[in-house]
């Protein structure tokens, strides 16, 4: 469904992704899994066309996504540190939402209930804490029923209750066929929630395949122990290539 | 688009800048009025108020506004909207709601002392004339992303056209005073848009006069139906080439 190729992006002199090339398909749910840094936010920027590559190309259901906007209709995303109009009340972002995309005629507001959002509709977002911000955020990202979904950090900041909201979420969306695209560092959690798993270190994919094969590949049965040990692994082939 | 707009539009109100600029230009006119009641003179003083005061405020209202609605674009490109649509929308609701002020502000106390026909002209240089600058403020937004940074370089355009250009100019004529410069000056005009405005407006006001042979050659020039055709078609090309320099930027600016 996403098809990324040969895509680099630099800063200046700094080259955030390096030749990134990955195929994205329905149904499935990848975690982006890298160190701060790594490139995992530029990438998922580019598909959505907030960060223009420097070379490469994304192909979005077939079709080149460069100057086009209309692809963003089957996206809902999540950002990491959500950035929304400050004097602007919860309600009328919400409405805003709606207003522009009214194209949408059924909206799913599950989480704004599971979350209690309504109950402070008039709370502008300039009074909210990190946490609030991070469900409104969720909540936005699933209202429009987007066939993809691309979520930054989404359990970052929120409290156990909510957490298990969301992942219970995630998951019933992913049972739904849908295209799902994880970053975290918390590697517990994309255990329950990911099927698929891309390490990018340093602008480069070191790894892509499923977590299955990755577990079996590194003989453990948890996630965060896994990658641990294939981090290791990549280091040790790197000394033992820079000695000789 | 219209969308949008709305949106920007309420965002713009909530701040009450505008009702405030509004207000000033009220209070100014119908102070100049009460002054003064030779309309030329008024208009003419009151000319010079425009001609600094309304380039400024629409360079310093733009930046702040559009670093101010970062967050609000940031949003919007992640929706499926255009990137021209969301910036040419932030472009109409900004310079819209600032003409607005300038025509309620300026135009209301002349309908009610009874309007000339120069009248219309300082509206519409006005009109231009934040047209223009609200353009080269959108310019100096999309080169940089520091807020401090931009509002810098949109008032250096402002110092540059309202103060720095007309300095240079003086000197050209001065030091090249035993050439004919009529062409030369004029076609230099036409590289400022607040010296092109007050060469309209002083033509309107038949105090070409006064300004001898050259103030004739203008007379002559400016006042013919080609000279307004050149001079309103060069004033929008000023506000047209920033605006699509600028969305051009804007088109391919990492966000």
């Amino acid at each position: 469904m996403i098809l990324i190729n040969d895509l680099s992006k630099k800063f200046g002199r700094l080259t955030v992704l390096d030749q990134v090339n990955l195929k994205m398909n329905a149904g499935k749910s990848y975690a982006l899994v890298g160190p701060n840094g790594s490139g995992k936010t530029t990438l998922i920027k580019c598909v959505l066309g907030m960060v223009k590559p420097s070379s490469g190309s994304i192909e979005f259901k077939g079709q080149d996504i460069e100057n086009e906007w209309k692809y963003r209709e089957q996206i809902g995303y999540m950002p990491q540190i959500g950035r929304y109009p400050e004097n602007m009340k919860i309600g009328e972002l919400v409405d805003m939402m709606k207003n522009i995309r009214r194209e949408v005629t059924s909206v799913d507001e599950e989480l704004i209930d599971s979350f209690k959002l309504y109950k402070i509709y008039d709370k502008k977002m300039h009074t909210l804490s990190g946490g609030t911000r991070q469900k409104v955020s969720a909540s936005l990202a699933f209202l429009f029923h987007a066939p993809v979904l691309i979520l930054d950090e989404p359990t970052a900041g929120l409290d156990p209750i909510s957490v298990e909201i969301l992942k219970e979420k995630i998951l019933h969306e992913r049972r739904m066929g849908k295209l799902m695209i994880i970053t975290s560092h918390i590697l517990s959690d994309l255990d329950e929630l990911s099927t698929e798993m891309v390490y990018i270190f340093e602008g480069k994919i070191q790894y892509n395949n499923s977590i299955e094969a990755l577990k079996k590949e590194t003989n453990e049965t948890k996630l965060n122990k896994a990658v641990t040990t294939l981090i290791r692994q990549k280091e040790l082939l790197n000394s033992i290539t820079e000695q000789v | 688009m219209t969308r949008v707009i709305r949106y920007i539009f309420n965002d713009i109100l909530r701040t009450r800048f505008i009702l405030f600029y509004t207000g000033f230009l009220l209070v100014s006119t119908f102070a100049l009025f009460q002054l003064d009641s030779d309309f030329g003179k008024v208009v003419l003083s009151l000319m010079n108020i425009v001609l600094m005061v309304v380039p400024l405020v629409s360079v310093v209202f733009t930046t702040i506004h559009f670093f101010s609605s970062y967050e609000f674009i940031e949003l919007m490109l992640a929706q499926p909207i255009n990137r021209k649509v969301i910036f040419l929308s932030e472009y109409m609701a900004v310079a819209s709601s600032l003409c607005m002020a300038y025509i309620i502000g300026v135009g209301i106390p002349f309908i009610m002392f009874g309007a000339g026909q120069n009248v219309i002209s300082l509206l519409l240089t006005g009109i231009f004339l934040t047209l223009v600058f609200v353009s080269l403020a959108f310019l100096s937004s999309v080169l940089t992303r520091d807020k401090s940074k931009a509002i810098g370089i949109a008032l250096l355009f402002w110092f540059y056209f309202s103060l720095i250009y007309d300095g240079l100019l003086l000197w050209i004529i001065y030091s090249f005073s035993d050439y004919p410069l009529d062409k030369i000056t004029l076609s230099l005009i036409a590289l400022n848009p607040v010296d092109l405005a007050r060469i309209i407006m002083l033509l309107q006001l038949d105090i070409s006069a006064l300004m001898g042979y050259t103030g004739a050659f203008y007379k002559n020039f400016f006042g013919s139906s080609m000279g307004v055709l050149f001079s309103s078609s060069t004033l929008f090309l000023w506000a047209m080439i920033p605006l699509l320099l600028a969305l051009r930027i804007f088109n391919n600016k990492d966000l």
